[in-house]
């Protein structure tokens, strides 16, 4: 089964309908699927719900879909970047439901792993376990009862994500801190497709170092990335005495 | 004189032991790496996938695909191992993180934390706060004494929405230490010139002999 498809917009082909349920990988700016949320933002495609840790910058990620008005709702643990986000939220016309980031990393871990529901510590006592199943486990000191909260994994019915190098089965490798949330969402999804910046023959990754095998990824693309860098802080080479 | 910023991250960092994994927060608690004790070696987690995280590039040698949870650019270090948002919450859940240094906008004397909303303002959202404090093993609040207005910020009971409940071990201000203890906060010691009747009088939380 070919996996391989020449551009975005045909790996997306037939995968795209209104109103429906996204995970996407990304930490801010760094190894967002950045060629894919282009294509979905020329198909047009509307009410969309994303599970995405933030929600880009104005014109970039995510960012460029709200623009469009695409975005019905957004699950997130941090949207601080974004002024187009802030203004659509505070009129109302956009859903925002906040997760902590662990509990939305775990979210699409479990949908992906078959896990409809968890229970954790996070959020015990805050606006978070409001309306959520509690339940007691005797974690603590010497076994102690201590408080959990009950969270849902994420279905979703596609995922997008953006990795380092494929294989032409889709095992793949993700580089420095841009694998982030694009593992978890990779495996939540009905359908998964994945943009890289280079595809490598099979057989030339070492099977003890791919990250994520290729059963979770369905389509996958090469495309040039920009790669933008959201807050570019450096030191300064020491002057020689 | 009240502890500065630097002087404020200084002490934290002598909250660190030898061997440690370590989270550290937003603003002053990031200036913490700076002051890490002789002999004594931490290592740093960022929440976004990476134990062991390095100083801020040199210019020119940033690198898109290497950020720590603040999006700054960084480095990696010998030591470094990256991971996904699903194991690195896993770890901080897990208790295997000793402590994570994180600033406040309140801490009541029960341990309530409060660092993530104001009602009624701008809310950009909780990130890793509520995991961190749910699951590391130790957390110390590096913070100002008093707000913008000169208010306590240890309080008897936190006003803003919380972060967690009941999850803070220290407090560490430009005023002193504080731990929370059974019944309300102890000092530990005071910032340099501050007498201890100065640090009760700028504190609304009970302090417990």
């Amino acid at each position: 089964m070919k996996k391989v498809y020449s551009s975005a917009a045909e790996a997306l082909d037939g995968l795209l309908h209104d109103g429906m349920f996204i995970a996407a990988g990304g930490f801010g700016l760094c190894g967002i699927p950045e060629l894919l949320l282009q294509a979905i933002k020329d198909a047009g495609t509307k009410d969309l719900t994303f599970a995405s840790n933030n929600a880009g910058v104005d014109d970039f990620g995510i960012g460029i879909l709200l623009q469009t008005r695409q975005v019905k709702k957004m699950i997130s643990s941090y949207v601080g970047e974004n002024a187009e986000f802030m203004r659509q939220y505070l009129s109302g016309e956009l859903e925002l439901e906040f997760n902590p980031q662990g509990t939305l990393a775990e979210r699409m871990r479990a949908g992906g792993a078959g896990i409809p529901g968890f229970f954790t510590k996070t959020g015990v006592g805050t606006v978070i376990a409001e309306g959520k199943m509690e339940k007691q486990f005797p974690t603590g000191p010497d076994g102690a009862m201590e408080d959990y909260i009950m969270e849902e994994g994420i279905f979703a019915d596609l995922a997008i994500v953006k990795a380092w190098k494929a294989d032409e089965t889709g095992n793949l490798v993700f580089r420095k801190t841009a694998r982030n949330f694009n593992a978890p969402a990779a495996t939540c999804g009905k359908v998964c497709v994945v943009e890289v910046e280079e595809i490598v023959p099979t057989g030339s990754l070492d099977p003890d170092s791919i990250h994520l095998p290729g059963i979770y990824v369905h389509r996958i693309i090469k495309g040039d990335h920009e790669k933008r860098i959201e807050q570019r802080t450096v030191r300064q080479k020491k002057e020689q005495a | 004189m009240p502890w500065d910023r630097n002087q404020m991250a200084a002490r934290a960092a002598q909250e660190l032991q030898d061997g440690w994994y370590v989270n550290l927060g937003i603003g002053i608690p990031t200036l913490v790496s700076n002051y890490i004790p002789e002999g004594v070696e931490v290592t740093l987690q960022s929440e976004n996938g990476m134990l062991g995280m390095g100083p801020f590039p040199y210019e020119g040698e940033e690198d898109a695909d290497l950020i720590n949870a603040g999006k700054q650019t960084i480095t990696e270090l010998p030591q470094t191992a990256y991971f996904d948002s699903a194991q690195s919450f896993a770890m901080i859940r897990g208790g295997k993180i000793a402590m994570a240094i994180l600033g406040a906008m309140e801490v009541a004397e029960n341990g309530d934390l409060a660092n993530w909303m104001i009602p009624g303002k701008l809310v950009k959202g909780m990130g890793g706060a509520m995991d961190l404090v749910a699951g590391v093993g130790r957390v110390v609040v590096v913070m100002d004494h008093a707000n913008k207005h000169g208010q306590s910020k240890v309080l008897k009971e936190c006003t803003l929405p919380l972060t967690g409940k009941g999850v803070v071990d220290r407090i560490i201000t430009n005023l002193g230490v504080l731990d929370v203890v059974e019944g309300g906060l102890k000092i530990v010691e005071c910032a340099e010139g501050v007498t201890e009747d100065e640090l009760r009088a700028a504190t609304e939380a009970t302090i417990v002999d």
